[in-house]
């Protein structure tokens, strides 16, 4: 399984999104030879999910917006691989990146959707473009089926054309809530509201640097336009506070936030709908790189200029170093990928030659700084969890337990409370309720250790690297 | 009103059938198991293994973990990554997906 | 400035060891107070299985220890129970080979003339007691005083049942003493908290804070990784199962990576595997090589684990002493100070009869105590031997 024939190195990008094909496009054009891994049967990632080919849509452009530049990104690797200059690795669910002893790596994977077999990939450096996934925080209901994710929301539709129902309401905070109520209603769902929990004078506050953004703000003003073309209406600082139903879900509560970020008593309002699509933001995927041994700054994989982690041979981009959006990992991807082709052949990089991708690097990672304090969770959004709500949606852990091992037991951290309730110790390790838990327990999200990415069948760590 | 396959102007081959607890569903070529499911009007297919409740579709990008089912006798495989084959034998499952068996 | 705090006994480390000590010198009647530098169960207590064994010691010490405890733990049991996840399991020990066997008989024939309840059991009764070990095993010894709780758990009710005033998120920076050298409490960093006892339960760190009162406690770490596979439905592992391999291993001086299949069921579902030890340093880092190998110890006793996912893996520091016993009593060179540390891999098994024993020592100085302490004397090692 090693290929370890002399000649141009090698080096493996792990994930098939902007930042990752950036990089792999610009890595092989430089004389590396690559290795995409990636989880999906198609390249994309989650910003550009394609449909499944077997569904032959002629027109997938319809769910995604800046096409143009994913049709140059697919041709781009097209062209690489056709060379032999790329190897697009699918169905690759990478579990664990190991650097060993020789300064090399090996990539382990699993196959499939089943993930049950392995395979391993061999290189001389690895590229991170892990991307992110969405933070949830949690209220009375939200785990009847029919509340999902609102990044769930849009994968189900852009990448099996499937919707869960025929009303939707979008709730939450942050900059996927208008694309995913947009992209529903021209499917046909009836979008009843788009409740975003942050207030129009929070835009005007920071007008400055989101008006640095030209392109961002037509973005903005077209989704604003087919909202009013669907009917869409929009609920701003308001909040979901209960979904209702007993198997499934009938209804929404929703209600209006004062300016502190508290509920205003007697606002509630019953909504209707069978599905309720709900985000706050998102997380990044660090942990292959935490396991490498990366340093991590706050819950972004930390790099240098040119992308490179600190751990010899580990470069980083895209949403993995921070959530910025798919042209901000374009640019990282695209410095990552040419600064690992020079020093892998040896050469010290001239960022002169990317200082256009620096540019808008920097403008971007500006942009979303000032997003971030715009769109934010209700700043009382814990007061609405009852102690009966379930807050670790695998080990089934409620608020009130995880409020007793805070006020009874002495857990003051995240990591005590998880050893305390075993919230977070489930199928998917806290990623989905670690924010949760965090501020239920009034303490800081802390990037929890997971040396494997995803669970490994025994038998397979078994034998693992073996032939090393 | 128009549909999401109507949107992206969509032609798969013909639907074939699969079963969900040995009743006969129709799939498209391409869909994973939770789009079937949802076409079915199926919005939950496991029950958790400490209240017994009902789960489904979550985080819809095989991160959450809460779509799992049994897939031609493979417990806990996640419903949003899985596609669909002609004579798939889909099983909603209980607790830790391994309970029925010895 | 804060204001200094004053009590009986000021207990360093809310582990497992300092939340026994805490209890039952709180049930001795003196004022307790515990503080920890992190927060309750945070250093090794939370990277422990949770293992009160009986069956991988050899006569001596440390076994008269585990039996005392046994019987601690079982009376802890009625009053906490569930609430601690304890379960009286019971142990196999399984022996690969008929040779490996007869030594493992002879192992536990030594250990029922020290009182251990031992069962030889043969090739087919093995697989009554668990039906999914590997096929052709040619025995092993059954072990009903095995037991196990879930550590942290544990450390955090016992403590709160203790009523000791906790303090986490305090750092001791030094041991205060009178100027005969008696102690009469600890600085930390969020103040003084006087006392003229101290219980030092820092567990791997101990040697650290012996320092800090002028003693030398050879505390060293040794490294162990946990695998925590998907949850299963219960008594597919009905026992805690190690191969007789452990034994060696556990009682070894060596630096080396050694790995040893210990598996166990858990109350919430998942299944434990356990258990590595190598000496290098607090490296965190983690092993592909120490992890695999667990996997396939554990994959070769329980075949049916192969095709089960692992979910995580976790690692702690166990508190290594040169001779493998802990470091119980008071410490002759530094009036007032006493030792609780140093238990290696079986704190949790062992904390109920070390606090019981640091109890009597605070409480009832000049008597005899419950076991002899002297093979765990403190002072036992000379800075040369460590």
């Amino acid at each position: 399984m090693t290929d370890r024939e002399p000649g141009q190195p090698r080096l493996a990008v792990i994930g098939a999104g902007p930042a990752g094909l950036a990089a792999a496009i610009a890595a092989a054009a430089r004389g590396v030879r690559v290795t995409l891994l990636d989880s999906a049967a198609e390249a994309g990632g989650q910003f550009y999910r394609q449909p499944a080919a077997e569904l032959r849509a002629r027109r997938p452009q319809a769910l995604h917006h800046e096409w143009r530049t994913w049709e140059r990104l697919r041709d781009g690797l097209d062209a690489h691989v056709r060379a032999g200059a790329v190897r697009h690795l699918t169905d690759h669910h990478v579990w664990l990146v190991e650097r060993r002893a020789d300064g090399r790596f090996t990539v382990h994977a699993l196959l499939g959707p089943e993930q049950e077999d392995p395979a391993e990939v061999c290189a001389d450096a690895v590229l991170l473009a892990t991307g992110g996934y969405e933070k949830v925080l949690p209220f009375p209901g939200w785990t009847l089926p029919g509340v999902i994710t609102a990044g769930g929301a849009q994968a189900m539709l852009k990448g099996t054309l499937a919707t869960a129902g025929r009303r939707a309401v979008v709730a939450g905070t942050g900059p996927l809530l208008l694309p995913v109520a947009t992209g529903l209603a021209s499917a046909g769902v009836e979008v009843a509201a788009l409740v975003e929990s942050a207030g129009p004078r929070a835009f005007a506050g920071r007008a400055r640097a989101l008006a640095a953004q030209p392109g961002k703000v037509a973005e903005g003003a077209r989704y604003g336009a087919r909202l009013l073309r669907h009917r869409v209406r929009l609920l701003a600082r308001h909040t979901v506070v209960e979904a209702h139903g007993a198997d499934r879900l009938e209804a929404v509560t929703v209600a209006a936030l004062d300016g502190a970020g508290r509920v205003r008593p007697g606002t509630g309002r019953r909504i209707p709908c069978d599905t309720l699509a709900v985000g706050h933001g998102m997380l990044p995927h660090t942990d292959l790189a935490e396991t490498l041994g990366c340093r991590l700054d706050g819950h972004a994989v930390h790099v240098d200029d040119e992308q490179r982690t600190d751990v010899p041979g580990v470069w980083a981009a895209g949403e993995a170093t921070g959530i910025g959006g798919a042209a901000l990992s374009l640019a990282e991807g695209h410095i990552a990928g040419r600064s690992a082709a020079a020093r892998l052949r040896g050469a010290r990089p001239e960022p002169a030659e990317w200082a256009a991708a620096a540019r808008t690097r920097t403008r971007l990672r500006a942009f979303f700084a000032a997003l971030d304090s715009v769109y934010a969770p209700p700043a009382h959004w814990a007061e609405q969890v009852t102690d009966d709500t379930v807050v670790c949606r695998c080990e089934e852990v409620t608020g009130g337990a995880i409020r007793a091992a805070v006020a009874e037991l002495g857990a003051g951290d995240a990591r005590t409370v998880k050893l305390l309730t075993r919230a977070g110790m489930g199928w998917c390790q806290g990623r989905v309720c670690g924010p949760g838990v965090a501020g239920l327990a009034g303490c800081e999200l802390t990037p929890s250790r997971r040396p494997f990415a995803r669970p490994v069948p025994l038998g397979v760590l078994a034998a693992a690297g073996e032939d090393d | 009103m128009r549909t999401p396959r109507e949107l992206a102007d969509a032609h798969p081959g013909p639907a074939f059938t699969v079963t969900l607890d040995g009743r006969e569903i129709e799939a498209l070529p391409g869909q994973t198991v939770a789009a079937a499911l949802w076409a079915a009007g199926v919005t939950s297919w496991r029950t958790t293994r400490g209240e017994g409740r009902p789960r489904g579709v979550f985080c819809g990008i095989g991160v959450c973990f809460d779509c799992l089912i049994t897939v031609n006798d493979r417990a806990n495989q996640r419903a949003c990554l899985v596609p669909l084959h002609a004579g798939d034998d889909i099983r909603t499952q209980e607790g830790t997906g391994h309970d029925d068996r010895p | 400035m804060n204001v200094g705090l004053t009590c009986d006994v000021v207990v360093v480390g809310a582990g497992m060891v300092g939340a026994a000590c805490a209890l039952y010198a709180a049930r001795a009647g003196l004022d307790v107070i515990l503080v920890d530098r992190g927060p309750v169960a945070g250093g090794t207590t939370g990277a422990g299985e949770g293992n009160l064994l009986v069956s991988d010691k050899e006569p001596g010490p440390e076994l008269d220890l585990a039996l005392l405890s046994g019987r601690l733990w079982g009376e802890l049991a009625r009053e906490f129970g569930a609430a601690i996840e304890y379960e009286a399991k019971g142990g196999v020990v399984v022996a690969s080979s008929p040779g490996g066997l007869a030594a493992l008989e002879r192992f536990a024939e030594g250990q029922r003339a020290a009182g251990v309840v031992a069962e030889p059991v043969a090739g087919d009764t093995l697989y009554d007691l668990e039906p999914h070990l590997a096929p052709g095993l040619p025995g092993g010894v059954h072990y009903p005083q095995d037991r196990q709780v879930m550590p942290a758990l544990a450390a955090a009710h016992l403590t709160r049942a203790s009523g000791a005033r906790l303090l986490t998120g305090r750092t001791v920076t030094a041991v205060l003493r009178t100027r005969d050298g008696a102690v009469r409490g600890v600085r930390t960093d969020r103040g003084d908290i006087h006392a003229p006892a101290i219980v030092n339960a820092a567990g791997t760190w101990g040697g650290e804070l012996a320092a800090l009162a002028g003693a030398h406690l050879p505390v060293l770490p040794r490294r162990g990784f946990v695998l925590v596979t998907e949850p299963l439905p219960p008594r597919k592992v009905r026992h805690k199962v190690y191969a007789a391999d452990y034994v060696a291993d556990v009682a070894s001086d060596s630096a080396a990576l050694q790995t040893s299949p210990v598996v166990e069921g858990t109350a919430a579902g998942p299944i434990l595997i356990g258990a590595s030890r190598e000496r290098v340093g607090f490296d965190r880092t983690f092993s592909l090589p120490v992890v695999r190998a667990l996997a396939a110890g554990a994959t070769r006793l329980f075949p049916f684990l192969t095709d089960v996912r692992a979910m995580r893996s976790y690692l702690g520091f166990r508190p290594y002493m040169p001779d493998h016993l802990p470091a119980i009593g008071p410490d002759p060179r530094v009036p007032g100070l006493h030792h609780a540390c140093g238990h290696e891999g079986a704190g949790i098994g062992l904390a109920t009869g070390t606090g019981h024993l640091i109890a009597q020592a605070l409480t009832a100085p000049g008597k005899t105590p419950d076991l002899d302490l002297t093979p765990f004397r403190p002072d036992r090692f000379t800075e040369e031997a460590a």
